[in-house]
C-alpha cells in the first residue's frame, strides 16, 4: 500500500525526520491560505500515488498568495499522465503545499528488503533528486548499499560511514538520528519501501527531508491499524477494490477478452497465451482458492461492465479447487448475472469430468476447450475481426508445426 | 531417486485441524504420503481421521519421529510456526500460507540459514514426488513418475506444466513450487543443485514469473553448474510493469525483473526458452527427442 507524501511525511516527522514546513489543500482557497501563512515563495506539489508527477507538471512553484490559488485552480481536477499511470492518468484531489526551502546539495536515501539476501538494505548516494535507477546506470561507484542483518538492527559503524560517504560530518548528529530513526519507522510500520529522494543540505547546513515516499507492506496492513485508516480510496480504480472486497484479485488493462482464472501465475500466463494468439486481455483476473457461485458472479459483473469486452475466457486449474464446484458457481453466477458475451471455459484437474459434464448438460452455450492454446485460439476467433480469420488460422498452423 | 521428498518421508501437519490444513492432510495421506502427525495449539490429544494431534512441534517429534513438516497456519503465526518447526530440529519445512509478512519473513530467512533448513515457500504449493510423496495442495493425479524436474514460483502454473508433460508420455522425478512471495525458503538455484545431482532427473523445467532476479540468477548457475538440459518459461510477458500481478512478488520495477530480462540472461546459459506457454509439453518432447536423442 502506497501512502501520500503528505502521510509520509507526516510518519516521518513523528520519528524526527526534519521535513519542510506545509499543509494540504482541499481547494484552491486552502492553497491561497497555507501560503499566506507559510510566506513565499512557497512549492504546491500534487498528492497522487505514482511517480514522475514532476514531468507531468504535477509540482508547481508560486511566489504570491493569488498565484498559489490559481496554480491550485489549475491544478486541482487536472489528470496526471505519468508512465506509470497509463494514458487514463490520474486525478488531482490534494495539494500538498510547502515553504521552498533552500537546497545546498540533494542527496538520495531509502531502505527497502532486497529479496535475494532476504534483509533490508539502505541505499544512499551524494546524488539525489534524480531518479535511482538513472544513477545506478550513470553512476554506479556513488551509490552506497548496506544490508542490515535484522539480529542486531542498523548499526552505529554502518551510519558512520553514511556519515563520510555522504560528506555529512557537519551534520553528523542530524544525520545520525534521521536514519536510525527510519530504520526505526520502517520495521515498526511493516515498510517494504521508505524513500528520501532529496533529503537536502539546506544553505543553513540543516538537513531536511524534501520528498518522501513510504509503501507499506500489504501482508501487514492486518497488525498496523493506525496505516490502514490512511488508506486513500479515491486513488484506486473503483472495480479494482470492488473486486478486493469480493476476495478477487482484479487488475484491469486495455484487451477485449476478459479472463477469470484461478491462481495468479496461470492467470499470467493466460494473459501470455492470449498475447500470442493474438488477443488482447481486458483484465488481471485471479479468483483465488475460494470459487463460490459469489465470487464467480461478482467477476462476471465486474468484467462484463467494460464495454470492450467481446469474450470471455474462464481458464481454471483445479488444485485446492475442484472442477465440478467451480462448475456450479459458474452455473448459480450466471443465474444472476446477465452474460451476454461468448463464454469459453477449460476446466482441468482435481474432478475435471463432472465440471465438463455439469456445463454441457446446462443448456448454456458454452465453448469447451481441452487445453489452454485451444483455448486461447477458440477465443481469438470471436474477437477478432472477420476478415483477419484466414490469416490467424494460418499463423496457428505455423506455430503448431 | 528423485530429491528431498521420498516414500519414506514422514510427515506432521502444522495447523491440521484447520479447514484446508484438514482437507489436504487427507488428501496427502490417501496419495500415499505418511501423514504421521498433526499439530494446533489447544487441540492436543484429538484426532483428524486417525492422525494423532498434538499441542507443540516438539512434542509431535517425540511421538512421531517425523522429518517434514506441512505448514497451513494462517499469516500472523505462520512465521512462528515456521520457526517451531526449526526448534523442534525439522530439517524440511513446507509452508503454504500466502500472506505473511515480509519483515516476518526477514527473520525466518535468518533463522533458516544458519540452521540449514530447506524451507519450501511460503505462498507455494508444496513439494512431490509422483508416486511416492506429495507434501502440499497439488492434484496428485496429474503428475506421472518420470525423469523432468520441475522447478515454479507458481502453484496453478506449476500444474499446468507438470500437466502438459503427463500428456505427451513424459513424467516427472520430482516438483515443487518455491513460493510466490518477495522472500521464499529456497532458491531455483538450491534445486537446480539437487536435480543436476540426481540420476533420476534427466531434464530440467523452470516455471519462473516477472519480478526480482531469481531467474537470472539461476541462469548464471546454470551456465557454469548445469549440465542436464533446462527449459524455462516465465509468465507475465504481457502485464503491465508497476502492478503486483497477484503474487506478492510478481511486480516490474524500473528495468529490473522483466520477462526480457530474465529470457536474455537464460538464453545465454544455454536454457530452452519456452515463449507460449501452451506449448511447454510439446518443445520439451520435441526437444529431448530431437535434440538430445531421448528414446520416448
Amino acid at each position: 500500500m502506497k501512502l501520500h507524501e503528505y502521510q509520509a511525511k507526516e510518519l516521518m516527522s513523528q520519528y524526527e525526520v526534519p521535513i519542510p514546513e506545509g499543509r494540504v489543500a482541499y481547494f484552491p482557497y486552502d492553497a491561497w491560505m497555507v501560503a499566506m501563512e507559510l510566506g513565499f515563495p512557497v512549492v504546491l506539489k500534487a498528492q497522487v500515488l505514482t511517480g514522475g508527477r514532476g514531468k507531468a507538471g504535477g509540482v508547481k512553484i508560486a511566489k504570491t498568495a493569488d498565484e498559489a490559488r490559481d496554480i491550485a485552480q489549475e491544478l486541482f481536477g487536472k489528470t496526471l499522465v505519468t508512465a506509470q499511470t497509463g494514458p487514463q492518468g490520474v486525478k488531482v484531489r490534494k495539494l500538498l503545499v510547502e515553504k521552498v526551502s533552500s537546497i545546498k546539495r540533494e542527496l538520495y536515501f531509502s531502505i527497502t528488503i532486497d529479496r535475494t539476501i532476504g534483509k533490508p538494505v539502505v541505499i544512499a548516494s551524494k546524488r539525489g533528486g534524480m531518479s535511482i535507477e538513472e544513477v545506478s546506470e550513470l553512476y554506479p561507484e556513488d551509490i552506497i548499499k548496506i544490508p542490515i542483518d535484522p539480529a542486531v538492527g542498523f548499526l552505529p559503524y554502518q551510519i558512520r560511514r553514511l556519515k563520510y560517504d555522504l560528506d555529512l560530518v557537519e551534520q553528523e548528529k542530524e544525520i545520525s538520528r534521521i536514519v536510525s530513526n527510519l530504520y526505526k519507522l520502517f520495521m515498526d510500520k511493516d515498510c517494504s519501501l521508505l524513500e528520501m529522494n532529496p533529503l537536502v543540505v539546506t544553505d543553513t547546513n540543516h538537513l531536511v527531508a524534501l520528498d518522501a515516499k513510504i509503501e507499506i507492506d500489504d501482508n501487514a496492513i492486518f497488525r498496523r491499524k493506525e496505516i490502514a485508516k490512511m488508506r486513500d480510496l479515491t486513488e484506486y480504480d473503483p472495480d479494482e477494490l470492488e473486486a478486493r472486497f469480493a476476495g478477487l484479485n482484479f487488475i484491469k488493462l486495455d484487451g477485449d477478452i476478459g479472463c477469470m482464472v484461478n491462481g495468479a501465475g496461470l492467470a499470467m500466463a493466460t494473459m501470455d497465451v492470449i498475447k500470442f494468439a493474438g488477443g488482447n486481455p481486458a483484465n488481471f483476473l485471479d479468483v483465488g482458492g475460494e470459487a463460490t457461485p459469489d465470487t464467480i458472479a461478482k467477476g462476471f459483473e465486474i468484467i462484463t461492465r467494460d464495454p470492450k469486452v467481446k469474450a470471455i475466457f474462464i481458464n481454471i486449474f483445479g488444485g485446492i479447487v475442484r472442477c465440478d464446484k467451480v462448475a456450479n458457481g459458474i452455473l448459480q453466477a450466471l443465474k444472476t448475472v446477465e452474460v451476454k458475451v461468448p463464454i469459453v471455459v477449460r476446466l482441468t484437474g482435481m474432478n475435471k469430468e463432472e465440471g465438463m459434464e455439469m456445463l454441457k448438460n446446462s443448456g448454456l452455450a458454452f465453448s469447451v476447450a481441452q487445453d489452454i492454446k485451444e483455448a486461447a485460439h477458440m477465443i481469438t476467433q470471436i474477437t477478432k475481426p472477420k476478415k483477419e480469420e484466414n490469416q490467424t488460422t494460418k499463423e496457428t498452423n505455423k506455430k503448431e508445426k | 531417486m528423485a530429491i528431498a521428498v521420498y516414500k519414506t518421508s514422514r510427515v506432521i501437519v502444522q495447523g491440521i485441524t484447520g479447514k484446508e490444513g484438514r482437507y489436504h492432510a487427507l488428501a496427502c495421506r490417501d496419495y500415499g504420503t505418511k501423514v504421521v502427525g498433526g499439530v494446533t495449539p489447544g487441540k492436543g490429544g484429538s484426532d483428524v481421521d486417525g492422525i494423532p494431534v498434538f499441542n507443540t512441534v516438539e512434542e509431535a517429534v517425540q511421538k512421531t519421529n517425523p522429518n517434514v513438516s506441512l505448514i497451513f497456519v494462517p499469516p500472523p503465526f505462520a512465521a512462528d510456526a515456521i520457526l517451531e518447526a526449526v526448534g523442534s530440529g525439522i530439517k524440511i519445512i513446507v509452508c503454504i500460507t500466502e500472506g505473511i509478512p515480509v519483515l516476518d519473513m526477514v527473520k525466518v530467512k535468518r533463522v533458516i540459514e544458519k540452521e540449514g533448513i530447506i524451507l519450501i515457500g511460503p505462498n507455494c504449493p508444496g513439494i512431490i514426488t509422483p508416486d511416492a510423496s506429495k507434501i502440499g495442495i497439488m492434484p496428485g493425479h496429474i503428475f506421472k513418475r518420470g525423469s523432468i524436474g520441475i522447478i515454479s514460483r507458481s502453484g496453478t502454473l506449476l500444474y499446468e506444466t507438470a500437466d502438459q508433460i503427463s500428456k505427451v508420455g513424459l513424467g516427472q522425478s520430482t516438483c515443487l513450487g518455491i513460493g510466490g512471495d518477495p522472500i521464499v525458503g529456497t532458491d531455483y538455484i538450491f534445486w537446480l543443485e539437487r536435480f543436476e545431482q540426481d540420476p533420476e532427473t534427466e531434464a530440467i523445467m523452470i516455471v519462473g514469473e516477472i519480478g526480482g532476479d531469481a531467474e537470472e540468477k539461476a541462469a548464471e548457475y546454470i551456465k557454469a553448474h548445469v549440465t542436464k538440459p533446462v527449459f524455462a518459461f516465465v509468465a507475465g510477458a504481457s502485464a503491465p510493469k508497476g502492478r503486483r500481478m497477484g503474487h506478492a512478488g510478481a511486480i516490474i520495477m524500473g528495468k529490473k525483473g522483466t520477462v526480457e530480462s530474465k529470457y536474455n540472461a537464460l538464453k545465454e546459459a544455454g536454457v530452452h526458452i519456452i515463449e507460449n506457454p501452451g506449448y511447454i509439453g510439446e518443445t520439451i518432447y520435441k526437444t529431448l527427442k530431437e535434440k538430445y536423442h531421448f528414446s520416448i
